[in-house]
């Protein structure tokens, strides 16, 4: 049992629980799934399918805080991938009645995620080769990204009515959202990568002491330049989730905030924001744990305005939990209070 | 060739040159009231980079001015229309954001936090207790209120501030003088400096860092009340994002994000020219309102590379 309670996951793992029994004991048929239109239907499943996207930049987040960086451009690199792509599908109703696409879908995505991966290499390249600290450059394309997507767009909302895009966010397959194939797949290619090859050590070596990695014949530099680049592309893939879900691009609203939920859902999971230490599998619970939060306030019938207190009331109790000093004094007091008695 | 005063200098000549460059272009620019409409748009903007700029100086970050600032102009609305004397209602608003600001810095004190996260959950947390308060944006009708509102200080050649500005400069002053001329400020700069030495000379690293986030919470909630007087309403989506602005003017203000370095002086600068960038955006009248986000974009990453080879070179002479 004590074993048990000192597994990374353990933690993450008993707040969904909890959220999942609270939804359950308010709402019985809150756990319910049932077959509907050829593919699984119920409240668990929109969970699953609305956290996906926030999954995907969660996972990418993770890497970035695993080797002592942070990436705040997320919600910019969302919209710029979704401006590209919803631009370059455009499309409208033909004369036949018939949905088409401007460029074929294969290039549009393609372009998305070749802007997003642009987008994470520059900030790879001005963490590791301008050596900026990773919150000043990835602030800058948090502050001009926007602005580049908004420019694109022309200010405004692009539209898209070509069906075959709406896939990739309400879409299914074998019964599941492809939202959520997406993620998972991902989840499993990052956790074979971190397990099974050398990359999740030098990970861990760069978080845990930059220095004594380079000296010991980690090539920090690239790695790090990697981490960033894949954290761009992961933001881009959940661009075109997103923007696919709605059936539109807003340069202006898509993603925004996402990269302060991307670290609570980073946080959440037990990675340490110092560097060094992370899980993916935390990362993904932390998601869920978000999603399920939200989908808890509005079944609970509490206004939704108080989500972002309860957020803030779960930041703060993550963080003083991982906190060495606030444990040695939770731990004095309770000394001290078994002394009285 | 290196200089303390450099990049505060480098700051100042883009500023002159950007009012030349609009002076040039646009007829009508080179105007007393343009530049003071500068400091008038701004001032909530002047007044939250001050407390911003002590922060960054002494090595840390504080995400939740923004949100600070409208939950002070609901708290105010909320208040006023409660029926508060208006004198009490600021004086309570500022009690409020200097406890938010103190209490964050403890957090991150007492507990070796980052201030990054721990600020991030102040954000939620207030802007969380706005939408509490209200999701409907408050007018504010009070009398007191409004005649501050629209009342004008002439300072010659037919122009004139607003209190609103008024309070801006008075801040950039007090932040002046509280940085270059106290020892708390010397403090902040030997804390952004390096911890350790400064703990090593028994200066007061923690009650100053504490000191620093209460110092920025209590700006924030001035920010507030001067935003109260330009947009007469509390609203919980007042100042959004506004907490980046500030980071960006205090960077292109020239002060170092590693902490140590910098100027109160800079960052007015720093706020000038954030707003002169809208104001020939607008007199050019075929710029769209996204460019300012880009070109903000650009200079915060000009200043930054401009940090990064002064401090490459000074590392070279040490």
């Amino acid at each position: 049992m004590k074993r048990l309670a000192q597994h990374a996951l353990f933690w993450p793992s008993v707040t969904l629980a909890l959220l999942l029994v609270v939804n359950a004991a308010f709402n019985p048929s809150f756990l319910a799934i049932s077959w509907r239109d050829g593919h699984l239907y119920g409240n668990l499943v929109d969970i699953l399918n609305r956290a996906a996207p926030l999954m995907i930049v969660s996972l990418g987040m993770t890497l970035v805080i695993a080797i002592r960086g942070l990436d705040i451009s997320v919600g910019a690199v969302v919209a710029i991938a979704a401006t590209v792509a919803a631009l370059l599908v455009g499309g409208g109703f033909s004369a036949e009645g018939a949905n088409t696409s401007e460029h074929p879908l294969w290039f549009a995505l393609g372009a998305a995620l070749l802007a997003a991966l642009v987008c994470g290499l520059w900030n790879g390249v001005l963490v590791v080769h301008a050596r900026m600290q990773p919150i000043v450059a990835t602030l800058i394309l948090m502050v001009a990204g926007r602005g580049i997507a908004q420019l694109l767009t022309g200010g405004q909302i692009i539209t898209v009515y070509y069906p075959p895009y709406f896939v990739l966010g309400s879409g299914f397959l074998f019964g599941l959202p492809v939202a959520l194939w997406i993620a998972a797949g991902l989840w499993l290619v990052l956790q074979w990568l971190a397990t099974r090859t050398a990359l999740g050590l030098f990970i861990r070596a760069i978080g845990g002491n930059p220095d004594a990695a380079r000296v010991a014949g980690v090539r920090a530099a690239d790695i790090a330049l990697c981490v960033y680049t894949f954290c761009g592309l992961a933001a881009g893939i959940a661009g075109l989730i997103i923007s696919s879900n709605v059936k539109s691009a807003d340069a202006n609203s898509a993603g925004q905030l996402l990269e302060l939920d991307a670290i609570l859902a980073v946080t959440l999971g037990g990675t340490a924001l110092t560097g060094g230490r992370f899980s993916l599998g935390g990362t993904v619970l932390g998601a869920l744990i978000i999603q399920t939060l939200t989908a808890t306030i509005y079944s609970l019938g509490v206004p939704p305005e108080v989500n972002l207190v309860v957020k803030a009331a779960l930041v703060f109790a993550v963080m003083l939990l991982q906190s060495a000093e606030f444990r040695a004094l939770v731990a004095r007091v309770a000394r001290l209070r078994a002394g009285e008695t | 060739m290196k200089h303390p005063l450099l990049p505060l200098a480098i700051t100042v000549a883009l500023f002159v040159a950007m009012a030349a460059f609009g002076a040039v272009r646009y007829p009508g620019f080179l105007s007393l009231q343009v530049f003071l409409n500068l400091l008038i748009d701004n001032a909530f903007l002047c007044v939250v980079a001050v407390g911003m700029t002590f922060v960054i100086l002494s090595g840390g970050i504080d995400l939740s001015v923004g949100a600070v600032i409208a939950l002070t102009t609901m708290i105010s609305a909320a208040l006023l229309q409660a029926g508060w004397n208006p004198w009490a209602v600021m004086a309570t608003v500022l009690a409020v954001g200097a406890a938010f600001g103190a209490l964050q810095g403890l957090l991150i004190q007492r507990f070796g936090l980052a201030p990054f996260i721990v600020t991030l959950a102040g954000m939620f947390l207030a802007r969380g207790c706005c939408y509490l308060i209200s999701t409907e944006s408050m007018p504010i009708t009070d009398t007191t209120y409004t005649a501050i509102a629209q009342a004008r200080i002439p300072v010659g050649f037919d122009s004139s501030l607003t209190v609103g500005a008024l309070v801006a400069l008075l801040t950039v002053l007090a932040g002046m003088r509280l940085a270059h001329a106290t020892g708390f400020g010397r403090t902040v700069y030997a804390v952004g400096g390096g911890e350790g030495a400064a703990r090593l000379m028994g200066l007061p690293v923690a009650a100053t860092r504490v000191g620093v986030y209460l110092l920025s919470g209590f700006t924030a909630a001035l920010a507030g009340i001067v935003m109260t007087f330009y947009m007469l309403s509390g609203y919980s989506l007042h100042a959004v994002g506004l907490e980046l602005d500030a980071i960006a003017a205090v960077v292109i203000g020239g002060t170092l994000l590693a902490g140590g370095v910098g100027y109160v002086a800079g960052t007015l600068f720093g706020v000038l020219i954030l707003g002169i960038i809208q104001t020939l955006i607008a007199f050019d009248g075929t710029l769209s309102s996204w460019w300012t986000r880009i070109v903000v974009g650009v200079l915060l990453l000009l200043f930054c590379l401009l940090q990064r080879l002064f401090e490459g070179r000074a590392r070279r002479t040490e």
